[in-house]
Formats: C-alpha cells, structure tokens, sequence
C-alpha cells in the first residue's frame, strides 16, 4: 500500500511537473501581484463607497476619494484620501507616504481645526475608518514581510501561501492568495487565525478593464470571527492623469486639490 | 431667570435635535438638490449639550453649559476660486443670549502656481503641540473648552489674510490680521477664577473688564511660519508680531486689563522615530513692554519650551489604543526684576512652570466609540486638570458623548487652581447632515 501511495505520489509529480515548470517563480508571482493590485499606472483615482455590516446588519456608510503616484514600480507610493462621508468627517484627508524599506509616514488634516496631525504608522494592522480593511489593505503589504511559496497552480490562479517572518507583529499565522493568471490581480485571500482557523476573507467581487488596466472595481473583505464584513465599490477610476508630487504635501493638506478630486 | 426656568429651558433646546430625525430624509434630498442645481455643498449639523457643576460654586451658576447650536456648512467651488462658509447659530440658556458665530467666510484662489491666498475669516492652526500652544498665535476659545463644547470650538475664527509662498521644498506661511482679536478667555462671567486685586476666586459678581485693542490696521498682528522638511523631519521657524493672546497686563489709568504688545520668535520640529512620533519646539515670548521684567502692570517675558512623543500602546495585545506624552517648560525672563516689582500682597509665580501632559485613546466597537483622557498636571504649581471623554457613533448621523472636566489645584492662584470651582460633567447629542 506504501508502496503505491508512493508511486502514485512520483507519478502525479511527473505530470504535475510541466504545469509547475512553466510556471514563474513565486517572487516573480507576487512581485507582479503586487504591482497589479497597487501600482496600476504611474498614477490614478478613484471614488470609493464603502459600507461597512456589523454582525447584527447594522450599515455604515464612508465615502472618499483616493489619489495615488508611485515614485517607482514596487516602490515608494504617495497616497491622498480625501473623506467625503459622513457628513461629521468631510473634509478631513489621510496622507501616506509609503516606503519600503522603512515606516510609513502618515497625516490627517482635520479642517474644522484647520489642524495637521501626524501619526504613528506602527499600527498598520487596524482597521481602517472603521471597516473591515486595515491599513495594510488600502496600501498594500510590504512583500518583504512574509515569505512566500506557491502551492497551487491550476488554469486560472496562482495560489500562494505567505508566512509571517515576524508572526508575533501580525494577528494572523498565515494566508493564502489566490492570483488571476492572466491579470495578475489577487481576487481572494484567506487568512488563517493563530490556531490555523479561517477568519478573515478579503476578496475582488468585481473586476474590469480600465483604460486597459485589469482593475479591482469592487472589494469585499468579512471577518469571520466577528460576523462583519465591508464592501468598497470604486467608481470613476482613472489612471496616468499627471498627478504632481506636490499634492502629496501639507500644502494639499490644507487645500485639497479640487480639480483633481472632482 | 430662576433656575427651574433655566433647566427646563435647556431641557426644551437639548430636545431639539430630535426634531431632526424626522426630517432627516428630507435635508439630505434638500442638500443633494443644492449641490445638483448650484453646485453649492450644504453640510452641518444640530447639537444639544446640558452640563452641571459638581463643586459648589457661590459665584456661578450650577448650570456649566446648556445649548443648542445649529451649524451649516455651504461651499462652493467657482473653478478658480472656492467660497467657503460656516456660521453657527447658538441658543445658550446660561447666558440667557442667541448668538450668531461666523467660523468660516472665506475666498481662497490661487494667484501664481507658487502662491495660495485665503482671505477672510477662518480657523488657524500650527505648531507641534497636542492641546499646548506655544507659535500658535491664533485665537483660542478656552471657556468653550473647559465646559465641554466639541473640540473644534477651542479655535476661534479670525479675520484675516492668509498667503503662502512655496519654492522648491520650502515654504513661507504670511498671516495679516487687520485688527488684533485675542483669545476667549475665562473673565467670570460663566466660569469663576483668580483675581489678584480681590486676592481670591471671583465670579459673575465681578466680571473682568478689559480694553481691547480696537484701530484697524494699528492694532494689528502678523503671523509668520517658514516650513521645510529634513528627509521625514518637519522644520519650522515661527515670528509673530502682536500682542498678548489674553489680557496679561493691566491699564494703570484706567484699571482695566489691557493686552499689552508681545513677539514671538520660535522654532519646532517633528519627526517618525522609535515606532512613533516625536515633537519639539521652543518660542521666546517677548514681552515688549516689560522693562526687563520690572514693570508690574504686564507679564514679563518667557521662554517656552516643550517636547512630546505619541506612540501606539501595547500594539500586541491591543489594537487602537495609543497614548502621548508631552513636557513643557516655562521660564520668566529677568525673574529678579519681575520679583522685585511684584505689588504687595500679589503671590508671585514660579520663575519655572514645568506642566506635563498625558493622553490616552482608545477606540472600540469598529472605532464607533472612543474614549480618552487627556491630563494636565504641572508638579511645580500641583495643579491640573483631567478631560475623560467618551464619544459613541450611534450611526453615521447620531453621536452622543460626554465627559468631565476636572480642575485641581494646591492654592487657588496657580494656573489651573485658579478654576477649580469650575469642575463639571456635560453631554451631548448631535445630528450631522
């Protein structure tokens, strides 16, 4: 019995193996990943309407407008979120200049004070305004901090397994994405609690083409411990609109692009 | 008014707000009409607030603050300009008065691609921070602060002409006000303090009178603020040339409080280091007509100091709990003089103020509800003053919250002693649109 389980085991191997040879490495995998799902373009917009569910169904509304340059691909990345709703936020920006190789810097301009706060940006695994995202949602995770082995491939997805180097910064032990073939978007990713239990969900509902970019139009992610989950549905996107770096200042901060954001 | 009046009073406007759940459907498609056939953002929201003393206070009322305010926010944006607006409309029962509040009547554009212009009247802010002022030379509203109004009322909206400059990475922020304004401060009318000529806590029965400023482009100030960033360290410098944001000297004519000339010329810096963010910044309060400290009638010169850090607490066991800590520092210049002249009979102050501050946040059920503390504590006055808070979202429209503020203090001359018959709790409700 041994004996076949083993020669079942090498034969499968034997066919699986063209399948996993002409696949590209797993680096090459989610360094395109991450270039399709956070670097579309040089630059690009967006609206987006979240709603976030509590366990008890209970809906709130946030709506914004996102701004976003890349200084290089993989790189650092400028970040400017305008809120929109509710109406007791409206006006305040989130500001994020992302790095790679160090910590983020980030503001909030909070215009009834017409006041520029810093932030600490440690805290990149907490919930965004309140919603089922973090942080690390919205601006990507640094590839660097997991490592990452490709356990699947089938016909349509890349599905990569990331380990946490550093399991005690993060809540989760590991998580696994599964990456479009063709696209190289990641529609699904499951993480996996402390006890290797599922509990949290971020998936693409919805993509499309635009202006020949494979983009992400609507996003889901449910918590499944808390019985929560948040929907963000982009409208209006566009990209390579010439977005100055200078936007990406306290200048901007205290008077929002208006053109840009309209 | 007697009091049952004036609670019942304050118990009609508090209820108020609730008027507005009925039109909430309404107002928004009103608010949507605007913007879609007038491309003018209709914003806003409509509060009531009730508080009450805990101390007994024979000076003062027991009420601390009863009010209904409505706020609208109208924008609109004509391509090459933008015109702001925001006015509140406050019915306050402790005061027994309507009052009308402009916070924001604006025009901002866009001269050159190197310059912003915003003209008119609007909230200011700089400086590095939390709740201590030491650049910030723009008016404040203390009184609304220590009853328990929204923080946002700490700023007071001022008229003037506000430039910035920007060339490459450095930029120049000019700040022109027309007619010096000053600061709310506590006079006794609502909130009891210290008055040096009684020797003790007064009230209502003797407000502070003071002589503003009052010509035009005389008596006015100008605010300055050069800014460029150091790889992740923000610089600034600071200059200000005006007076005294409270009425720190007195008219020896008249015997009113007077807001004597003042300078300051100060520096800050802010930057990311050890996983949070650490401030610093100094400013040299020149008192221009001090005479080197002996003039008994206006607050000698200072230097101030401080320095903070935030950082986000246990970030392994919990999640959006974070804490800040600041020490500020500050220190009369030519103390012996100051000493030397002090009237007789006046207690006089420390030639050092050390003041420490402490804040906690803690954000709970999806960040619907936050509650904090923040703390003033100065060791070498033993005074302070606590701000425990909690603010719950009901949904994206409700919001109530409450709090304390808590005044203490070892003698009741010192800074935050001065106000300790003015300890209270308050709440609130609030309808945004």
């Amino acid at each position: 019995m041994k004996k076949k389980i083993l020669l079942f085991s090498l034969l499968s191997l034997l066919v699986a193996a063209p399948a996993f040879a002409a696949d590209p490495s797993v680096d090459e995998i989610v360094n395109k990943a991450n270039l399709a799902a956070y670097y579309g373009g040089d630059d690009g917009r967006a609206e987006v309407n979240m709603t976030i569910k509590d366990s008890q169904g209970r809906e709130r509304e946030r709506e914004f407008i996102i701004l976003r340059k890349d200084k290089e691909d993989g790189g650092p990345q400028f970040f400017y979120v305008y809120f929109k709703k509710p109406s007791d936020v409206s006006g305040m920006v989130f500001m994020v200049h992302k790095y790679t190789d160090k910590d983020d810097d980030r503001w909030m301009y909070l215009s009834k004070m017409d006041l520029v706060k810093r932030i600490a940006a440690s805290d990149k695994r907490t919930s965004f305004v309140g919603s089922n995202f973090m942080y690390e949602d919205v601006s990507g995770r640094n590839l660097s901090e997991d490592t990452h082995e490709l356990v699947k491939s089938d016909d349509k997805y890349y599905v990569v397994k990331n380990t946490p180097k550093k399991p005690s910064e993060v809540e989760f032990s590991s998580y696994t994405v599964e990456i479009d073939k063709k696209t190289f978007l990641p529609v699904k990713a499951i993480y996996l609690d402390k006890n290797g239990k599922e509990y949290r969900i971020v998936e693409a509902v919805k993509t499309a083409m635009v202006d020949g970019i494979p983009t992400v139009t609507e996003s889901k992610v449910t918590d499944l411990a808390a019985g929560s989950s948040t929907v963000s549905k982009f409208s209006n996107i566009k990209y390579n609109i010439g977005l100055q770096e200078d936007i990406f200042t306290e200048r901007y901060l205290r008077r929002p692009p208006r053109k840009e954001l309209k | 008014m007697n009091m049952k009046k004036k609670i019942a009073a304050a118990l009609l406007l508090c209820s108020l707000p609730s008027a507005a759940w009925a039109a909430d459907e309404e107002q928004t498609s009103f608010a949507d009409r605007l913007n879609d056939k007038y491309g003018v953002e209709m914003l806003g929201f409509i509060e009531g607030r009730l508080g009450s003393r805990l101390v007994d206070d024979a000076d003062e009322d027991t009420l601390s603050i009863a009010e209904t305010r409505l706020q609208l926010r109208l924008n609109r944006d004509f391509e090459s300009f933008l015109v702001q607006f925001k006015g509140d409309l406050l019915a306050d029962a402790v005061t027994e008065e309507v009052d009308a509040d402009i916070r924001e009547m604006s025009v901002s554009f866009r001269p050159t691609d190197w310059a912003d212009v915003k003209v008119g009247r609007m909230v200011s802010t700089w400086g590095t921070g939390d709740m201590i002022f030491i650049n910030d030379m723009f008016p404040k509203d203390w009184q609304s602060f220590f009853i328990g109004r929204d923080d946002e009322y700490l700023k007071q909206a001022s008229n003037v002409l506000k430039t910035s400059f920007f060339l490459n990475d450095w930029s120049l922020d000019v700040v022109y006000t027309p007619l010096f304004q000053g600061s709310e401060y506590i006079d006794g009318e609502r909130l009891s303090y210290f008055n040096p000529a009684a020797g003790k806590i007064v009230g209502e029965s003797m407000v502070m009178e003071d002589s503003e400023p009052n010509s035009w482009f005389k008596d006015d100030e100008l605010a300055l603020r050069l800014s460029h960033n150091f790889d992740q360290i923000e610089a600034n410098l600071y200059g200000y040339m005006g007076f005294w944001q409270e009425p720190e000297g007195m008219d020896a004519a008249t015997g009113k409080a007077a807001y004597p000339p003042l300078n300051v010329w100060g520096a800050s810096l802010r930057s990311p280091m050890l996983g949070g963010i650490g401030n610093t910044e100094f400013g040299y309060y020149d008192s221009t007509d001090d005479e080197g400290g002996s003039n008994p009638y206006v607050r000698p010169s200072e230097f101030r100091f401080l320095a903070g850090f935030e950082h986000e607490l246990l970030p392994k066991l919990t999640q959006d709990l974070t804490g800040s800590f600041q020490y500020y520092l500050e220190v009369i210049d030519g103390y012996d003089n100051y000493e030397q002249t002090l009237p007789a009979g006046m207690a006089a102050r420390d030639q050092y103020r050390h003041l420490l501050t402490f804040r906690l946040t803690k954000l709970l059920m999806n960040q619907n509800l936050n509650l904090s503390l923040f703390a003033y504590y100065s060791p070498s006055d033993n005074d302070g003053y606590l701000r425990p808070k909690a603010k719950y979202k009901l949904n994206d429209h409700w919001q109530i919250d409450g709090g304390l503020n808590l005044f203490f203090g070892e003698e009741d001359y010192t800074f935050w002693g001065r106000f300790q018959d003015n300890t209270n709790a308050y709440i609130g409700l609030r309808y945004s649109f």
